[in-house]
């Protein structure tokens, strides 16, 4: 009796169309965030790479899941004039999704449109470089440069270098129109956003018909929307605490990669009780990492010892230089003579700031440092700490890759000024042989980390997870980006 | 009555006209600047000149007040800050989820609570009364997201007969979209229902002494009959003012339900602009929650008068 009951109500679900068990040629995607548009050259927030990067926006170079670069728009490149001018050949017969076509033009706009006065690219410094872009032909341009700059190719792979076109740039921020592999659909706003295969790809075209990107925020709706088979795929997955019962599970997998998130307790290098060496040294021995991210982050996360990405190949373990010693660093309060040290502690809203600042704070209150913490909303952390450098502590996670360039900026809100590492950084800027570049950047890591600028904690972990058949997702976050151009389902 | 009228229409505007300064001047000081938050980190000091000027940003805030409002009374509620679509739609879509919601609520709401109200009344004490009584106390007390969240561990992933949450959208169907708004209703409804039937128990046993009451039972009417006809009807103006206040409730505050659901909600969409510091758009759904609460008072005010002919009379 009851089992036709359940026979019937679950015959009148699938009348009512449940698609769940429709052939999969389509994928839903979640992410904690909704982008606010689909600009990226207009906007700093990462829902919006995380929609369109490499799958309706392409730029002249795109990075790989390895973090590598790799030609895109551009066929390839030479560069000139002792590093100071980039020939690119561009790839032909583009088309852009409304069917106009892609040329040197496009590529020429689309820098100049960055570079402009009113412009409101999120990073802008990526262009500041460059001097002028010529069209040779059609296919041909020409990029040329201020200063040689090795890393020409790596700017330009970056989401807010993507290339648009004058006919359809204005409405970009609702309905995106790219040279990609999926073209914009429809978005149900804070719903969804919806994406369909490109049939006029110019190169391999997409294995999916369809993605869907769902926008769920709450952690534990995530878990029940992965339980439930609502969402095929959570590659930046919300709740750490879940990942063991996912990974038990047979019909998810857990994805685990490496990001560009150097996680960091920024000190305000300019604040009186701080602007000693002695005291942030103090600090630094006064963090354990691993309980740090045993108790903040499930486990998930790798230790740093200098504000650098572990996976990239120059980088230098220099964790030893800031192990977890509290005798240490009492000694080191005693010497620098401060007594009853009380910071503040501002924490942004990400889970790893507002649980590793509980850690921190007990693990600094052992050593005789006590903090006064305050929970702030993205928006009032940067008018406060950011703009305002109004904080001793803060905690927070640099996503750009390759960002040590931050510790040349003495503005910037951790306020840390060194001719030394200014002089480095100025070498490495023209500098286009890649050992010689490896030992600079390695030189700059050390100099960071033996001032103990800052609290180096851990890269931030990317923990995914999808369903077991699914094939093709990027493993690790070279950039905020979810690249589904091979992703596909398998039998 | 042509006086009375536009007295009440009067001070709708009055409270219409003090609301929108409350809101925008309140906003106005809480810290925060939309352009920073959107451009993030790395931008220039001159990147986000650029972008507040494209906003509008510098003008000063009486003038921003004066193009808010007269774009409201036009129709026009401006262009949101970081999504750059039009307010107004971003708010009706929105709307098509939060009303539907509320009233869909509101119905399981009254459908559970009216027979419990009225029977545990009939039956005052009995083992029935002392049983709902007990329950509604539970309907109380237990926090409505963990209930929602029980919904969807059962309902969702054990038996598979709902989605975890999300709306489909009304083009795909009616019955799919008050399908997917199903969970949701009923975890809101469990503690209104729990709150309306004791109200509807008490006022009820309020009246059930009164002398009227004892002479229908006199004139031979069941005690059922006596209840239906006019018990009840009298017991109504506590239970009208609170379905009122439940749905204006209902309407805002179902935001930690819309969260858990992942429902794109005007609850949401308030939560969000105020984090992204999209001021216009949080200005213009609270304008437009004063005005619901305003407009469902006053419909609240008007069944009384049709219950209550009593309450007809003394308006003239």
């Amino acid at each position: 009796m009851l089992k036709s009951f359940r026979l019937i109500l679950f015959s009148l679900l699938m009348l009512s169309g449940v698609t769940a068990f429709a052939a999969k040629s389509g994928i839903t995607i979640g992410m904690q965030l909704e982008p606010p548009n689909l600009d990226p050259t207009g906007g700093a927030a990462a829902a919006i790479d995380e929609v369109v990067y490499a799958n309706i926006f392409e730029g002249l170079t795109r990075f790989a899941s390895d973090g590598s670069i790799q030609p895109a728009l551009a066929k390839g490149w030479s560069v000139e004039n002792e590093g100071k001018k980039y020939v690119f050949q561009l790839q032909e017969n583009v088309q852009f999704h409304d069917g106009t076509a892609f040329t040197a033009d496009d590529v020429k706009f689309s820098i100049e449109r960055a570079q402009a006065e009113e412009s409101t690219n999120a990073q802008k410094g990526l262009f500041e470089n460059i001097a002028g872009v010529e069209v040779l032909d059609d296919s041909t341009v020409v990029v040329n440069l201020t200063n040689p700059d090795g890393n020409l190719p790596f700017n330009l792979a970056w989401g807010d270098a993507i290339i648009v076109a004058v006919e359809s740039i204005e409405n970009a921020k609702t309905a995106p129109v790219g040279t990609g592999p999926f073209v914009f659909n429809n978005w149900v706003q804070g719903d969804r956003i919806n994406l369909k295969r490109n049939e006029n790809y110019w190169g391999e075209p997409a294995k999916l018909e369809s993605v869907t990107f769902k926008f769920i925020s709450e952690p534990t709706a995530a878990f029940a929307a992965m339980m439930a088979g609502d969402v095929d795929a959570f590659p930046v997955y919300p709740a750490p605490e879940n990942l063991p019962q996912l990974e038990a599970d047979p019909r998810f997998s857990v994805v685990l990669g490496s990001t560009e998130g150097e996680t960091i307790l920024s000190i305000n290098n300019k604040s009186e009780k701080l602007s000693d060496r002695k005291v942030r040294k103090a600090i630094a021995h006064a963090i354990d990492r691993s309980a740090l991210i045993e108790g903040a982050m499930f486990g998930y996360g790798t230790p740093i010892g200098t504000h650098f990405a572990p996976h990239h190949p120059a980088y230098v373990d220099l964790t030893a230089n800031s192990n977890y010693d509290p005798e240490l660093s009492k000694s080191l309060l005693k010497e620098a003579g401060v007594g009853n040290l009380e910071l503040s502690l501002k924490l942004p809203p990400p889970a790893y700031a507002r649980r590793g600042g509980e850690i921190i704070a007990s693990q600094l209150r052992s050593v005789g440092i006590e903090t006064k913490i305050e929970n702030l909303e993205w928006a009032q952390w940067l008018e406060q700490v950011f703009k305002g450098k109004d904080f001793d502590l803060t905690i927070v996670s640099h996503t750009e890759p390759m960002d040590i360039g931050i510790y040349v900026k003495p503005d910037y809100y951790f306020q840390y000024e060194n001719a030394e590492l200014q002089g480095v950084m100025e070498t490495l800027k023209s500098e286009s042989d890649d050992e010689k570049r490896t030992e600079l950047l390695q030189q700059a890591q050390n100099i960071i980390a033996n001032d103990y600028v800052n609290g180096f904690l851990f890269q931030l972990a990317k923990t995914g997870v999808a369903n077991s058949k699914i094939q093709g997702l990027w493993e690790n976050a070279p950039t905020q980006a979810n690249d589904l151009t091979a992703v596909f389902w398998a039998e | 009555m042509l006086r009375y009228f536009l007295l009440r229409l009067g001070s709708l505007i009055a409270t219409l006209v003090v609301a929108s300064l409350v809101i925008f001047f309140v906003l106005e000081v809480v810290p925060g600047d939309p352009a920073s938050y959107m451009l993030g980190i790395n931008a220039s000091e001159e990147t986000l000149q650029a972008l507040r000027q494209e906003l509008g940003l510098n003008l000063s805030p009486p003038l921003r007040y004066l193009s808010w409002i007269s774009g409201l009374v036009t129709g026009d509620f401006g262009t949101s800050y970081t999504y750059r679509t039009p307010v107004a739609g971003m708010i009706s879509d929105r709307l098509w989820i939060s009303l539907p919601l509320a009233i869909y609520a509101l119905l399981i709401s009254i459908v559970i609570a009216f027979p419990a109200g009225v029977f545990s009344a009939a039956r005052r004490g009995s083992g029935f009364d002392t049983g709902i009584m007990g329950a509604t106390q539970l309907g109380i007390a237990i926090p409505n997201f963990w209930f929602a969240m029980m919904l969807v561990f059962f309902f969702a992933i054990k038996l598979h007969w709902f989605s975890a949450g999300g709306f489909p959208g009304w083009d795909q169907g009616v019955l799919n979209g008050l399908k997917s708004l199903t969970l949701p209703a009923i975890a809101l409804a469990l503690p209104q229902a729990s709150i309306l039937a004791r109200v509807l128990r008490s006022s009820l046993l309020d009246v059930l002494n009164e002398d009227y009451l004892r002479t229908a039972r006199a004139k031979g009417l069941t005690r059922k009959q006596a209840i239906i006809r006019h018990a009840l009807r009298n017991a109504m103006i506590p239970v009208l003012t609170i379905i009122g206040l439940q749905f204006s409730f209902l309407l805002a505050g179902a935001i930690i339900i819309e969260n858990v659901f992942f429902l794109p909600g005007l609850g949401r969409l308030v939560f969000q602009s105020i984090a992204q510091r999209d001021l216009i758009v949080v200005e213009s759904v609270l304008m437009l929650l004063v005005f619901a609460v305003v407009m469902v008072t006053f419909a609240v005010d008007v069944m009384y008068a049709w219950v209550d002919p009593r309450m007809r009379g003394r308006r003239k």
